[in-house]
């Protein structure tokens, strides 16, 4: 075998990339408004990058949440062209960029600043679920031993990076205030079907309240949001089965 | 830089969320057929000349169609109210809520396609003279 010359790999190319940005400055603006920028990006650059880019070389007021930027802390959801996305794991190759990509806060919790919204009503019904291992009886010397089989049932919900993607596209949850939203639900449902947990009948109880699992009107936003993918939808309805043949 | 309006975009939802506006809108306006129907039913015990009147005014083109509209609407609101039950109570309803979506549709188009020509049968007829 000789060898061959490869081909030479093209170097990537920077096009023009324009963003439609929801702007809110508290202090300054009554209303949040539209805004567009340009900026140079990669097919591999992500949503994430293009903000960093206004925020450091076109505009420092821009105002975001982000930590990890790879898609595990779940600082960084917002609206990208309609549908909720982390930014950090929305690729420019992946959107449409003959058009503006429209960027916006997530639905239904208080605006705060630009693309950051008050999360204390999404925390809140987290915690009314009790996202914790409840047990009763005596404290064991040993590990809380569990099965393969048994660790699988709930594994779905594990997943979770509280990132809000799915309670924020919920249309039950944009107008009504009451509803837990499905990221709390998929957090009961997590402990809920955990062989090692005792606290499933307390949380069972809770979500079967006005404000619980009833309200879900199966939409499958949620599932198609998540960016776990988790299918939230079903974790909700296995909660509702749970609360029709399990008593 | 370009101040564009100040509302945020409509939700760019998937089919589950544009099937579950359809159920909302369809059964509202199944309940408002219904309302009107139990009205004016119940006008035969008031006067049955008044109810023989109303009964005749329904027999246009118009309410014709709107009669095609209704069925069409009777006929999503219950598949798709069975596709909902069967997203919250078979176990394995939420993986399959796609097919059960074109699965549906397709019925449902199975169905309106000869029904609407029945029904607008004796109006086109009417309308345009009969051919037999
Ligand atoms: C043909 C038999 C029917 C079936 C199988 C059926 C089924 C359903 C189901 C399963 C739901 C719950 C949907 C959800 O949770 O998202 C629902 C909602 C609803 N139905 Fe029906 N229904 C029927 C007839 C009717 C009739 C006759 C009316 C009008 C009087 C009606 C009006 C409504 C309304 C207003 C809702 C609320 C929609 C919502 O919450 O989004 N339905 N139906
Ligand atoms: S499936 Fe239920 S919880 Fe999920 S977005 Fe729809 S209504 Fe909300
Ligand atoms: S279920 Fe998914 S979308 Fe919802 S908070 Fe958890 S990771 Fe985010
Ligand atoms: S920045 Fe952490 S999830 Fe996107």
């Amino acid at each position: 075998m000789t060898a061959v010359a490869e081909a030479p790999i093209a170097a990537p190319v920077a096009t023009d990339v324009t963003f439609r940005v929801r702007r809110f400055l508290p202090e300054v603006d009554a209303e949040p408004h539209w805004e567009e920028y340009t900026v140079p990006l990669f097919p591999t650059d992500r949503v994430l990058t293009a903000l960093e880019k206004i925020k450091g070389e076109v505009d420092g007021t821009l105002s975001f949440r982000r930590s990890c930027g790879h898609g595990i802390c779940g600082s960084d959801a917002m609206r990208i062209n309609g549908r909720n996305r982390l930014a950090c794991k929305t690729l420019v190759k992946d959107l449409d960029i003959s058009k503006p990509i429209t960027v916006e806060a997530i639905k239904g919790l208080p605006l705060e600043k630009d693309l950051i919204v008050d999360m204390e009503p999404f925390f809140e019904a987290y915690r009314a679920v009790m996202p914790f291992l409840i047990t009763d009886g005596h404290e064991p010397s040993r590990e809380r031993l569990q099965s393969a089989e048994d660790r699988a049932k709930f594994d779905d919900g594990t997943k979770c990076i509280l990132c809000a993607c799915c309670t924020t596209s919920c249309p039950v949850y944009w107008t009504d205030g009451q509803y837990f939203g499905p990221a709390a639900i998929v957090a009961a449902n997590r402990f809920i079907f955990d062989s090692r947990d005792s606290g499933a009948e307390q949380r069972l109880e809770i979500l079967n309240e006005k404000e619980g699992v009833w309200r879900c009107r199966t939409t499958f936003n949620c599932t198609d949001a998540c960016p776990r993918g988790i299918e939230v939808t079903k974790a909700i309805q296995e909660v509702k089965r749970a609360l029709i043949f399990r008593r | 830089m370009a101040t564009l309006t100040s509302v945020g975009t409509l939700y760019r939802g998937g089919e589950g969320m544009w099937t579950w506006v359809l159920h909302r809108v369809t059964g509202v306006a199944v309940f408002f057929f219904l309302l009107v129907h139990v009205l004016d039913t119940a006008l035969v015990r008031v006067s049955p000349e008044a109810y023989d009147l109303v009964i005749a005014s329904y027999k246009t083109p118009i309410v014709n169609l709107l009669e095609v509209g209704l069925v069409g609407a009777v006929l999503y609101h219950a598949f798709n109210g069975l596709r909902v039950v069967l997203i919250d109570f078979w176990s394995k309803g939420p993986r399959y809520q796609r097919q059960m979506t074109w699965a549906i549709a397709a019925v449902w188009l199975l169905l309106m396609v000869p029904g609407t020509f029945f029904m607008l049968k004796h109006t086109v007829e009417a309308m345009f003279g009969s051919t037999s």
